[in-house]
């Protein structure tokens, strides 16, 4: 390249520093294709394609330009990284508490699935012959919210047909294991406080744990 | 009349009858794809149709506006599947005396593109634009109240194009049905081209030269994906429970169904002893037979009913095709397992949340 000084240089390109130039070549290369176009004209040498890359030595105005470049990638590096992690911790979220008073044990009838605490906690709040029980809402499948149907005494999710029975135990449709309980217990004035933070899943033997049945 | 359609439409036979039916239009092709026996098939689809909008139940499912396009799609399935084996017949005749394929003589080395092909497509873009437009007009969209975590649609289904998907979900676990099936069909189909070396039916359309290559697209795309649609839309209802298309919608269709893992049926029912506490030996023969599926039966095709196939493939070709092919069909065999009976999970290791 260094010996075809007469050759327009592609726009944008460094010219060579070393070489004596004609004053074409380092003139702004916006202007230097009008020029220097006359005079290539009638030869058009082709251009010898560099194959090996050299490392050139860098002007200060070089210097300057890899500066900018460089505070450019720093910044929109971190400035990526701040956002994502910001992204994390966002300014409102609606999750409801996870800890909540679900009234006296006494509130609840034997053998029924009380659904008030469905849409604010998520939980079903279900009582059998011995006790108190605190279900989640959550379909073990694909996350969707069943029904619970009262002639068939069984929850059945509307998304893929799982079915549950009254005790959260899987037995139709896809969904791979029973629902999850909630950790339930005894505040100081009697009621009954269900805690989200604590589940109690039964393949695991967890439903054995005092804590996921509240005795009455 | 209505109570033989609903009880055709149980999901068994329902799949028994649309699997025969696809076979037997491609074993009898000459038959079904001659014009007059073609219309007939047609003209009592739609009559068909006219008698069942009389009933009311049927009318409201089939006119939601969310599955308009699939009555539009049915007819154009029919339609094309129609096209393709009639000029299949058609060319397999002319092969048979010796002829070149009609596509060969009409252009022999190229297909003209412009103006040619670039003006139809183009006609074609309008006439598309055109029929969106007035049904954008004509139908409102079928918009729901605003989304509510409590509350689930119910029945709750994915859009039109997805039934098949969400069909799937019904017989596996999220992870195989929704992540590793769908990008074995996705890589399957980029596979084909570079499985499926056979320069044969490559610009025109044929089927003797071709049967094995042609019928396993009819199963897995007519079988497999479009009946999918068509039981997912018009035979579920709330619950996901099954109706025939006469059938009310009720909440409380009761069904009586238990699910049965293979463990229980191999140790309980067949050998008569407990199931074993550890789960590795408790699985045991789930995984056997899931490997044995996957593993053994490509290898005894390839020694007794494909041997032509492997020489002319090679043997990467070859299982590549076979695996892809096996995992197809070890869909319907899952789905006719559950309904028939009850059979939740082959290999159902809930220690590691594993099943298939």
């Amino acid at each position: 390249m260094a010996d075809t000084p007469e050759v327009p240089k592609p726009a944008g390109a460094i010219p060579p520093p070393i070489v004596a130039a004609p004053a074409a070549a380092s003139v702004a290369p916006a202007s230097a294709a009008p020029v220097a176009k006359p005079a290539a004209a009638p030869l058009k040498p082709r251009p010898k394609v560099q194959m090996v890359w050299e490392p050139k030595e860098l002007h200060r105005r070089d210097w300057m330009l890899v500066g900018a470049w460089s505070l450019f990638a720093v910044a929109s590096l971190l400035s990526t990284i701040f956002y994502i992690v910001r992204f994390l911790f966002p300014n409102v979220t609606y999750e409801p508490p996870l800890q909540f008073k679900a009234g006296l044990p006494t509130e609840y009838a034997p053998g029924r699935v009380d659904e008030r605490y469905k849409a604010a906690f998520g939980t079903w709040i279900v009582r059998d012959d011995r006790g108190l029980y605190a279900l989640s809402t959550t379909c073990t499948h694909l996350g969707c919210t069943p029904n619970w149907l009262e002639g068939e005494q069984k929850f059945k999710c509307p998304c893929h047909g799982s079915g549950f029975r009254k005790s959260g135990i899987n037995f139709e449709g896809p969904a791979p294991r029973p629902l999850e309980r909630y950790r339930v217990g005894l505040a100081d004035d009697g009621q009954m406080i269900v805690d989200k933070s604590v589940k109690f899943q039964e393949e695991k033997g967890e439903w054995l744990n005092p804590e996921a049945f509240l005795y009455v | 009349m209505k109570d033989f359609f609903n009880a055709l439409a149980d999901p068994s036979r329902f799949f028994l009858i649309f699997t025969v039916a696809v076979l037997a239009m491609l074993r009898w092709r000459e038959f079904f794809t001659a014009p007059k026996v073609a219309l007939t098939i047609f003209a009592g689809a739609v009559i068909f149709f006219v008698w069942a909008l009389k009933d009311p139940g049927f009318k409201a499912n089939i006119s939601k506006p969310d599955n308009i396009p699939i009555i539009f799609m049915l007819f154009l399935v029919g339609y094309f599947s129609w096209l393709s084996l009639y000029r299949a017949v058609k060319n397999d005749r002319r092969i048979d005396r010796g002829e070149l394929p009609e596509e060969a003589v009409e252009s022999p080395k190229k297909v003209l593109v412009w103006p040619d092909l670039v003006y139809s497509e183009f006609i074609c873009m309008l006439i598309g634009t055109a029929i969106l437009v007035i049904w954008a007009i004509l139908l409102k969209a079928p918009l729901e109240e605003p989304a509510n975590p409590n509350k689930t649609p119910n029945p709750s289904k994915a859009p039109w194009y997805f039934l098949g998907l969400q069909e799937m979900l019904v017989y596996f676990d999220p992870w195989l049905a929704g992540v590793i099936l769908p990008g074995l069909i996705v890589n399957g189909l980029m596979a084909i081209p570079y499985v499926d070396t056979n320069p044969k039916g490559n610009g025109y359309y044929t089927f003797k030269e071709r049967p094995f290559a042609i019928t396993s697209f009819f199963f897995g795309f007519v079988v497999l994906w479009v009946s999918m649609i068509i039981l997912m839309t018009f035979l579920r209802g709330p619950n996901q429970a099954f109706f025939g298309p006469f059938e009310q919608w009720n909440l409380h269709k009761v069904e009586p169904t238990v699910n049965i893992q293979f463990s229980q049926i191999f140790w309980q029912q067949w050998l008569g002893t407990s199931r074993p506490i550890n789960w590795l030996m408790r699985e045991m023969p789930g995984i056997l037979l899931v490997l044995g599926y996957l593993a053994v039966t490509p290898i005894v095709l390839a020694k007794t009913v494909c041997k032509k196939m492997v020489t002319q493939m090679g043997n990467p070709r070859f299982l590549t095709m076979m695996i892809m092919f096996l995992i197809m069909v070890a869909m319907p065999i899952k789905m006719v397992l559950r309904w028939t009976c009850n059979l939740q999970f082959i290999v159902n290791i809930q220690e590691l949340a594993l099943n298939i």
